[in-house]
């Protein structure tokens, strides 16, 4: 594999941007410039290592060797690159729909927002591009840290308190839980590189394996896996681009993506069907699907609703690893993507719905699909590919999903993502039907159109667009996934 | 017993500063005026100090001044003189000794300047007022 | 080989400067502070030629007055020697750089007073580094120790009390140590680090007398690095002291006290001594080192004061280094190693930043911190990568050590000192982002700034620039642990590991 400047270049520029965005402080105009150009770069160079990844190849980058046999690199691979397309992608979007955003509602400290904003990307593609499990842990402590001022944006108790959540569910499970699985690792096998077929093959026994995927899979809080999904729904005080990218595409996907990584290249799913560890996957994830979905049903608050929908959601990825098939390993990878793209809409509107209306309860928003024509269809098709329907991206990963499961013989867990799916269905329909068919108390739909801003509506527009040409065209996350699941 | 009896004799010397060092570390720790602590923590040092002169001294040894015909002719006799070294580093000892005592005195003064007592009960009470 | 006296001038010219200092600071004070810089500078310029010397060359030694050893003092400068000197040097001369400015608004007409005594110091530790014979060493030991009294009791309020009792248990650890030294030369008849090395392994059955030696050692060295539950001096000296002394004396009196615990430990005695002939003290000592850390931790999370929890915190990180040493391991040691060079950089940084928020808030309570990353950001920045380091969040150099300890402690098998380590991160987590939260969040009572931006209003430059090279190098250090490792602590383990 060639060494390559680029994969440190894609996670650096972000971070640099920091710099220059911070500098046109006092001149908004400049500052959000940086940010699109930023972004615009990022995808450039991410896309721009694609072709090399889909011919098998790739590169790598050492910035430096600090513990024997574990530098701190980067290595572009077909997972990596599959997170990091999405994750550069929705970012580009976020950052357009941001600037609406926070400008039509005047927001303080915009500066620190769009810096905080360009640190966590870079630290989400030093996760995608991660060689190995320290430089993970590295880049996934820093997205911890640089989202901490964009969960507290809005500096009052409620913020205050959420932060602390916040903080103490992902560092704390990280330091507790993570780091010492990671030196075990360590100890036993002396590397702790991303293997195809894992590391840990014939280093660890039926116990000790099992105890180190429960502490990963629990380190990992970010992938939201019940008990430790508290964090989630506080962490919705933030600015709704926060949640809906953050909360929606980066951090959770880093937690998922996290766990997906140590399942295939640490433990290697040879050694989890030997040791039958498979089982322990599917049945957290099984718990958290069925709970989250039944928490969501009773939540009037939208965002915190589109929350527990992403925790339930998040664990289908990884019930979907936890199959051991190939079937079922395709659909948990191919959900990262159709759930960042649907879930990513749901929030955008959420966001525009907030902006033109004030509005952020489900009681309050009878009729007003009428008034926001755009974003309720958004909404609508987005709500349609979570809970796996067809013409839509959602329906390809449930549909290899339950292939893996009845692949595998079990058939509990076709029940698990049917029942989960119809839940899906029970708390997404009510929120359209009330927009479009509900009587408005205020003035009974008769305020004509008042969508959100345009720089809103664009991203939302472009994102929900993306979760059907997802079903149409899904080539590439096969093709790339394809290389992960069978190399 | 009779043994036991015959080493404290034999080393009485050596009882003595243990003794000496106890009746140091006692006032350093139990005494709550803060002169007294002082003292003690001379008693202390002066019990090592006088452990190690001990430990230079031989019976019947001369000073250890030579005179260079007579080494010359006859070489040392090692048991005819006390051991100079320990002496001699205690002269830095007691130097550092007497520094440390200084800048004790020194803050001592400042404390009673302060709060215009030494003991240190009720020290403790002004600064909690 | 001029090299061979680089490190004299090194020593020296702090000492010199000193003497200078309190001579011709009579003349008048504009030359105090080009007398400060201008002998830091020097000792720095000597540590970094005698570091790069025997990265190249290796260890050698020097014999003052050319009194050969073992009758004269010998200086040897070793890999781990040269390290110190470095470390010593470079931090010195970034505290003095913030001291520069809060000594001036702390202690206007006391300045000559205080930095004579700073400038003693650090030759006291410059030299404590270097020295290869034990006696001197207990010397240097109360050269740097008297120094650091003198200082503590220039601060304000309580300090003189906090420093008298300082001297009481300084005194103590210092008359221990001297009676070790006492026992081992009555049985050996040298006080030369290399000679006693060689002679202690041939002294047979005079074990038990031995042992009072060692034991004497290690408590009385114990004593003067507040090892728990030693430690009681420590807290109140550290909270007391003027800010101008706290960034010298908190990065670096305990981490020298543990580098001579290294020198007595290997360099007189022997890891055969310690770890072979008398097994379970080894078992006895990590386990304090455990209770330690977690006591430490915990009482660190009672404090309502910057300065004072961060003295506990140093409490909690000289379990680590002895925990670290004593597990007997060739990682662990390295970690403890690594960590004494770590632990330095980011007390330095942390307590930079205490003086730099003092300065400008008249205190370090936490209530005076409200709002804080507003109208000091680079300061709070860097106090922020500080405290990542403290918890261990890659990569600052802090997690580096920490992972060198906690591989240790597991091939030992020290699953409490295990424990302890990952306990006392979390609480760290705890302390610090406790910090950032009422500085991230403005004052509640700032009804009238209504949340708009309050002035930006930095600590001087002279206090800043030290902190934010500090704080880069939390980092750069990080990053350059492999090499770090490789070059310098490998070879600072003593034979056999």
């Amino acid at each position: 594999m060639e060494t390559s400047f680029w994969p440190l270049a894609a996670v650096l520029i972000s971070l640099l941007g920091a710099i220059p965005i911070v500098l046109s402080d006092r001149r908004p105009n400049l500052r959000e410039a940086w940010t699109v150009l930023i972004a615009l770069g990022k995808f450039a160079i991410v896309a721009s290592l694609l072709p090399s990844v889909l011919e098998g190849g790739g590169c790598r980058f050492t910035l430096a060797e600090v513990v024997p046999g574990v530098p701190i690199a980067l290595r572009v691979d077909a997972m990596g690159m599959y997170f990091a397309l999405v994750a550069s992608f929705l970012w580009f979007c976020t950052s357009v729909y941001s600037i609406g955003y926070m400008r039509a509602l005047n927001e303080h400290d915009q500066t620190r927002y769009f810096a905080s904003f360009a640190v966590a990307i870079s630290a989400t593609l030093g996760v995608a591009f991660s060689e190995n499990l320290l430089t993970l842990y590295l880049f996934y402590e820093m997205l911890s840290l640089s989202t901490y001022p964009l969960v507290t944006h809005k500096q009052d108790a409620e913020a205050r308190s959420a932060g602390r959540k916040y903080l103490t569910y992902l560092l704390g499970s990280s330091v507790a839980l993570t780091l010492p699985a990671m030196i075990l690792i360590y100890t036993m096998t002396g590397t702790l590189d991303f293997t195809v077929g894992g590391i840990l093959a014939g280093k660890a026994d039926a116990s000790t394996a099992s105890i180190l995927l429960v502490l990963l899979v629990f380190g990992f809080a970010k992938a939201a896996v019940m008990p430790l999904h508290g964090w989630l729904p506080a962490a919705m005080v933030a600015p709704t681009p926060v949640s809906s990218f953050l909360h929606g595409v980066a951090v959770v996907k880093v937690g998922v993506f996290s766990i997906l990584r140590i399942v295939f290249f640490v433990f290697g799913t040879g050694l989890l069907a030997d040791l039958n560890l498979g089982a322990v996957l599917t049945a957290l994830a099984s718990v958290t699907i069925i709970g989250a979905s039944l928490v969501a049903l009773t939540q009037d608050n939208l965002k915190r609703r589109l929350a527990y929908s992403t925790i339930g959601q998040l664990s289908y990825m990884i019930l979907g690893a936890g199959m051991l098939t190939e079937a079922g390993m395709t659909g948990g990878l191919l959900h990262l993507s159709m759930h960042a793209f649907g879930k990513i809409t749901l929030f955008l509107c959420a966001g525009a719905i907030y902006v033109a209306a004030h509005k952020s309860n489900i009681s309050e928003m009878d009729g007003l699909g009428r008034r926001m024509p755009v974003t309720y269809a958004a909404f609508f098709l987005a709500s349609l590919s979570i809970i796996g329907m067809p013409p839509l991206g959602g329906f390809l990963s449930k549909w290899s999903m339950v292939v893996g499961a009845i692949d595998g013989g079990r058939l509990v867990l076709v029940a698990v993502i049917l029942v989960s799916s119809l839940l899906n269905a029970a708390y997404f329909f009510p929120i359209v039907y009330r927009g479009f068919f509900a009587r408005d108390a205020e003035d009974g739909g008769e305020g004509g159109i008042r969508e959100a801003p345009v720089l809103c509506l664009i991203p939302l527009g472009v994102s929900a667009l993306f979760c059907l040409v997802l079903f149409l065209w899904p080539t590439l996350a096969l093709q790339l996934i394809q290389r992960v699941v069978s190399p | 017993m009779e043994t036991l009896l015959d080493e404290i004799v034999a080393k009485y010397n050596y009882w003595i500063y243990v003794v000496l060092m106890m009746i140091g570390f006692y006032a350093m720790i139990g005494k709550s005026n803060l002169v007294k602590k002082l003292i003690g923590m001379n008693i202390f040092q002066t019990a090592i100090i006088l452990m190690f002169i001990s430990a230079g001294v031989k019976k019947g040894g001369g000073i250890p001044i030579l005179d260079k015909q007579a080494v010359l002719e006859r070489g040392v006799e090692a048991a005819s003189i006390v051991n100079p070294l320990p002496h001699v580093l205690m002269l830095t000892a007691i130097v550092v000794a007497v520094s440390v005592t200084g800048v004790a005195l020194a803050i001592l003064q400042r404390i009673h300047g302060q709060f215009g007592t030494l003991e240190e009960d009720e020290i403790l009470e002004k600064i909690e007022r | 080989m001029s090299f061979l006296n680089l490190h004299m001038y090194g020593l020296t010219a702090p000492l010199v400067g000193a003497m200078l200092l309190y001579a011709a600071g009579r003349l008048g004070s504009r030359i105090t502070l080009p007398i400060v810089f201008g002998s830091l500078s020097i000792s720095l310029a000597a540590s970094v030629l005698v570091f790069a010397e025997v990265l190249h060359v290796g260890p050698f030694s020097y014999t003052v007055g050319n009194w050969e050893p073992p009758y004269g003092i010998e200086l040897v400068v070793d890999h781990l020697g040269a390290l110190m000197i470095l470390l010593i040097s470079s931090v010195s001369l970034a505290a003095a750089l913030s001291s520069s400015r809060s000594v001036a608004a702390d202690l206007h007409e006391r300045r000559r007073p205080f930095f004579t005594l700073y400038l003693i110091l650090i030759a006291g530790l410059y030299g404590l580094a270097l020295t290869g014979d034990a006696f001197n060493l207990y010397v240097l030991l109360e050269i740097t120790s008297i120094t650091t009294y003198g200082l503590i009791a220039l601060g304000r309020g309580r300090a003189a009390l906090s420093s008298f009792n300082y001297i009481v248990m300084g005194s103590i650890g210092a008359c221990f140590y001297l009676l070790g030294i006492g026992y081992l030369y009555i049985l050996t008849g040298t006080l030369n680090m290399a000679d006693l090395h060689r002679i202690i392994p041939l002294l047979d059955g005079r074990g038990a007398a031995l042992a009072t030696a060692f034991a004497f050692l290690m408590v009385g060295l114990w004593i003067k690095m507040a090892f728990f539950p030693l430690h009681v001096w420590l807290p109140n000296a550290y909270t007391d002291m003027p800010d101008g002394a706290a960034v010298l004396i908190a990065p670096l009196m305990t981490k020298v006290t543990i580098f001579l615990m290294i020198r007595v430990m290997f360099s007189i005695f022997s890891p055969v001594y310690e770890f072979i002939q008398h097994m379970g003290v080894q078992q006895t000592i990590v386990g304090v080192a455990a209770v330690g850390i977690v006591c430490a931790s915990a009482m660190a999370l009672g404090q309502r004061d910057l300065r004072r929890m961060l003295a506990y915190i140093i409490i909690a990180e000289v379990g680590y280094m002895v925990g670290g040493l004593w597990l007997a391991n060739a990682k662990g040691m390295t970690g403890a190693i690594l960590h004494i060079v770590n632990d330095a950089l980011m007390t330095l940084c942390l307590f930079l930043a205490a003086a730099a928020i003092a300065h400008r808030c008249g205190g370090m309570e936490f209530d005076r911190l409200q709002g804080l990353t507003r109208r000091m950001p680079l300061t709070m920045a860097a106090f922020i990568v500080g405290a990542l380091s403290m918890i261990g969040v890659p990569p600052t150099c802090g997690f580096f050590s920490k992972w060198y300890l906690l591989l240790g402690g597991i091939e030992a098998g020290q699953w409490l000192y295990v424990g302890a380590l990952i306990f006392s991160s979390l609480v760290n987590a705890v302390l610090f982002f406790r910090i950032i939260e009422i500085a991230f969040f403005p004052a509640a009572a700032a009804g009238d700034h209504g949340g708009g931006p309050q002035t930006v209003r930095e600590a001087p430059q002279a206090m800043l620039q030290p902190l934010l090279v500090s704080a880069a190098a939390l980092i750069g250090v990080g990053l350059a642990t492999g090499p770090i490792v490789e070059r310098v602590v490998r070879f600072a383990l003593p034979v056999g590991f």
